[in-house]
């Protein structure tokens, strides 16, 4: 079992994070995969009910133009207006970040978080000016459309053939205190005139993408909280594939085959290898050109260096929360030592909190 | 003479929460609003109230149809009323709680076979349902929480939904309900917070419901692609792979419990890899007949578990059991055997090997799996 306690330095750091987010104020980001799923009500609604709790609630900005029932919530909050600007001809209107931190209200509805600031405004970035208020101790409700996301940009214009003008960095939403994923059917969202199929396959697509984001946030946060807790417990809401890799085992098959299945699940696709010493130089070629492969495929490759090769492949799986572990067998006239001695037979009765695939070697067939 | 022709199937939705409280009620009970503004004739078939103020102000002007009330060892019970239901025949019937275990007496075991019932007739049901229940899950949630879930839905049964909705909120708001009181009374709550509601339960169940509405979606796309392939390419954003076998698992069963965990694991993997799931027992005779009557009760329990999940079972006739396994594999294109771990090492398997050994040396090209265990 490797040392889990944290070291001063870590626990300093985890004091000091602390205190900053303390000072701070909460983000909330409703997160939607299209205009118009409702994340603008759901952001009001939360004022609303915030604002019956007693709490300090003001509208920091909201579109023009909503539909009557967000139209409705609007009207039972207060609204700090915002700046109009003039940018290229045409009226722009900005957050009034000024007039918000003078108000100072315990809490801030944003709505479009992705727009870009006219120039010589204050921040370049809503966002930005979001960060300005959450650091002055403002909690900040915002809605952000995915397709706004700087990093996801080349998956939207996959699906949508189009790219965001205007975006918001991925970290800054992984930043977020807590994130909403607001989902409606792609039927819902073009009531007024039925879309084409080709609509709907996109708005799926968007909204599978949105989904698994999502996901992926909940699960950074989810091992992030359990690190601050220094509890080691195996939740696997997330499968993570491991693909063990020696000179002996059927390797391409076994990367092959975690590719797929990493991409149907949409998880986390790791390799290992540990070193061993005195390998003739054919193995060593070897190794080197499966671990070629793994990169190729995708896969996060791990090199370690230990005696005991089933234990360190054992730790690290459990490390990573692994819940597949693939490991080749051969079956020459050593196939008994070498899966059911050590290291594979030890390993296949020590993992036993994860799934372990055998694969088969070619020489065996 | 012709029969009538059977009614086109209703419409099926579902919306998906990750646990009590989230809103999946209130957010059902909106859409069956929003239908009723539209003028669709739409009533709620069973409504669970839990004394939610917020939620029950939701079924104002909506027809709810009397439930039926039922007794058993009596205790008066109240089930969804199926037959009236029929009868009154509306476009749209709202159905709370979709894995609810109907009272012994009932007609169908389940709500999701009423469910199924309704929709048979023509009937669109509108439904809600906590992401615990699916079969497949329940070991893992077990494993997680420490609770197991008793009531469950096969997973096939939302697969077949038309449209499955994620009801979100993240799991501060919902531990803050649960301390207002909203969800459950005061001393309920209170154990509930403590227990399954804690923050690390909300998340990885809030995880698991996000991503497992985000692979019903993709297996509904792909689904087109298989109807509409030349369409499909196109507007696919993932480059077409190279034509390849298709997966199909086998689940080697046994008169163990732990057969449990693996027919629920083995039917989970082949849905994500979208391959043909089988399940044997390996027997000297069809009859079982040389089993002890709790081993024979065992393995037929777990064959009809099996044939729940919609896998294919069949007992294999055959004196050695790694042999029966590995020719049946080899027989039916299988490319992925899975199997619970050998137990104690008798003289016969120091002799031989255990079952595992013999399985992986007969195997050749079959990749093998052994199941991790679920332990707490």
């Amino acid at each position: 079992m490797p040392d889990q306690r944290p070291s001063p330095e870590e626990l300093l750091r985890r004091v000091e994070a602390e205190e900053r987010q303390a000072s701070r104020g909460r983000l909330k980001i409703f997160l939607g995969y299209a205009s118009r799923v409702g994340k603008s009500f759901r952001m009001l609604d939360e004022g609303r009910r915030r604002k019956q709790r007693g709490q300090d609630v003001v509208i920091g900005f909201i579109q023009s133009k909503v539909e009557p029932e967000v139209q409705c919530l609007v009207g039972t909050l207060e609204v700090i207006p915002g700046l109009r600007l003039r940018s290229d001809g045409t009226e722009v209107e900005v957050l009034d970040v000024i007039a918000i931190l003078k108000r100072h209200p315990q809490v801030c509805l944003v709505d479009e978080l992705a727009r870009d600031n006219p120039p010589g405004s204050r921040n370049p970035k809503r966002w930005q000016d979001v960060q300005e208020l959450l650091g002055a101790g403002i909690t900040v409700v915002t809605a952000v459309n995915l397709q706004h996301i700087a990093e996801r940009q080349d998956a939207i214009e996959r699906i949508t053939g189009k790219r965001a003008q205007q975006t918001v960095p991925e970290a800054f939403i992984r930043s977020a205190d807590e994130i909403v994923i607001v989902d409606a059917p792609p039927e819902d969202l073009h009531q007024r005139e039925p879309g084409s199929a080709a609509d709907t396959r996109r708005l799926s697509e968007l909204r599978e993408l949105a989904l698994l984001m999502a996901a992926e946030v909940v699960d950074a946060q989810l091992h992030q909280c359990l690190q601050l807790q220094g509890v080691e417990v195996f939740l696997g809401s997330q499968e993570r594939i491991l693909v063990c890799i020696t000179p002996r085992s059927n390797a391409r098959r076994m990367l092959e085959s975690g590719r797929r299945n990493a991409e149907r699940f949409h998880c986390g696709f790791l390799a290992v290898y540990v070193r061993q010493a005195g390998l003739p130089p054919a193995d060593e070629e070897l190794v080197e050109k499966y671990l070629a492969l793994a990169r190729e495929s995708g896969a996060e490759v791990h090199i370690l260096e230990a005696a005991d090769s089933a234990q360190a492949i054992l730790d690290f799986a459990r490390a990573h929360a692994v819940t597949q572990l693939f490991v080749g067998h051969s079956l020459n006239s050593r196939w008994r030592e070498m899966l059911f001695g050590n290291p594979l037979d030890q390993m296949i009765r020590a993992a036993d909190a994860m799934d372990v695939r055998i694969f088969p070697h070619p020489a065996s067939s | 003479m012709t029969p009538p022709a059977a009614p086109a199937r209703g419409r099926f939705e579902i919306f998906l929460g990750y646990a009590a409280g989230v809103g999946k009620t209130y957010q059902m009970l909106e859409a069956g609003q929003e239908l009723r503004r539209k003028g669709v004739d739409a009533v709620i078939g069973y409504f669970e109230p839990h004394g939610r103020k917020d939620t029950i102000s939701r079924t104002e002007g909506l027809e709810v149809v009397p439930r039926r009330k039922l007794e058993y060892r009596g205790t008066i019970f109240e089930e969804m009323d199926t037959d009236v239901i029929l009868r009154r025949k509306p476009e749209v019937c709202l159905v709370d709680e979709l894995a609810h275990t109907n009272v012994p007496g009932s007609e169908r075991s389940k709500r999701w076979q009423d469910v199924h019932v309704l929709l048979d007739a023509g009937i669109s049901v509108i439904t809600s349902l906590n992401i615990q229940h699916l079969e497949s899950l329940n070991d893992q949630i077990w494993q997680m929480t420490g609770v197991r879930v008793r009531e469950t839905i096969p997973d096939w049964v939302v697969d077949q939904a038309d449209e499955i909705v994620v009801v979100d909120v993240t799991p501060r708001a919902l531990r803050h309900r649960l301390e207002r009181g909203v969800i459950y009374s005061r001393e309920k709550a209170d154990k509930a917070l403590e227990n399954f509601f804690t923050e690390q339960n909300l998340s990885a169940l809030r995880e698991i419901a996000m991503r497992h509405a985000a692979h019903e979606i993709e297996e509904k796309l792909s689904a087109q692609d298989d109807l509409a392939p030349a369409d499909g390419a196109a507007l696919s954003p993932v480059p077409a792979s190279p034509p390849r076998r298709k997966e199909c698992i086998l689940i080697c069963i046994d008169e163990r419990p732990a057969s449990i965990v693996l027919i629920r694991r083995g039917r989970r993997v082949a849905d994500y890899l979208r391959a043909e799931c089988l399940a044997i027992y390996v027997s000297p005779d069809a009859a079982l007949a040389g089993l002890s009557p709790e081993d024979r009760e065992a393995v037929e329990r777990h064959l009809g578990f099996a044939r729940n999940l919609r896998i294919r079972t069949e007992i294999v006739e055959g004196l050695d059991l790694a042999a029966g396994v590995v020719q049946f594999a080899h027989e039916h294109g299988v490319t992925q055997v899975f199997m619970g771990r050998s137990v104690s090492r008798n003289w016969k398997q120091r002799l031989h090997g255990t079952t595992l050994e013999r399985v992986v040396r007969l195997a050749r090209d079959v990749e093998i799996t052994i199941v991790a265990e679920r332990r707490r």
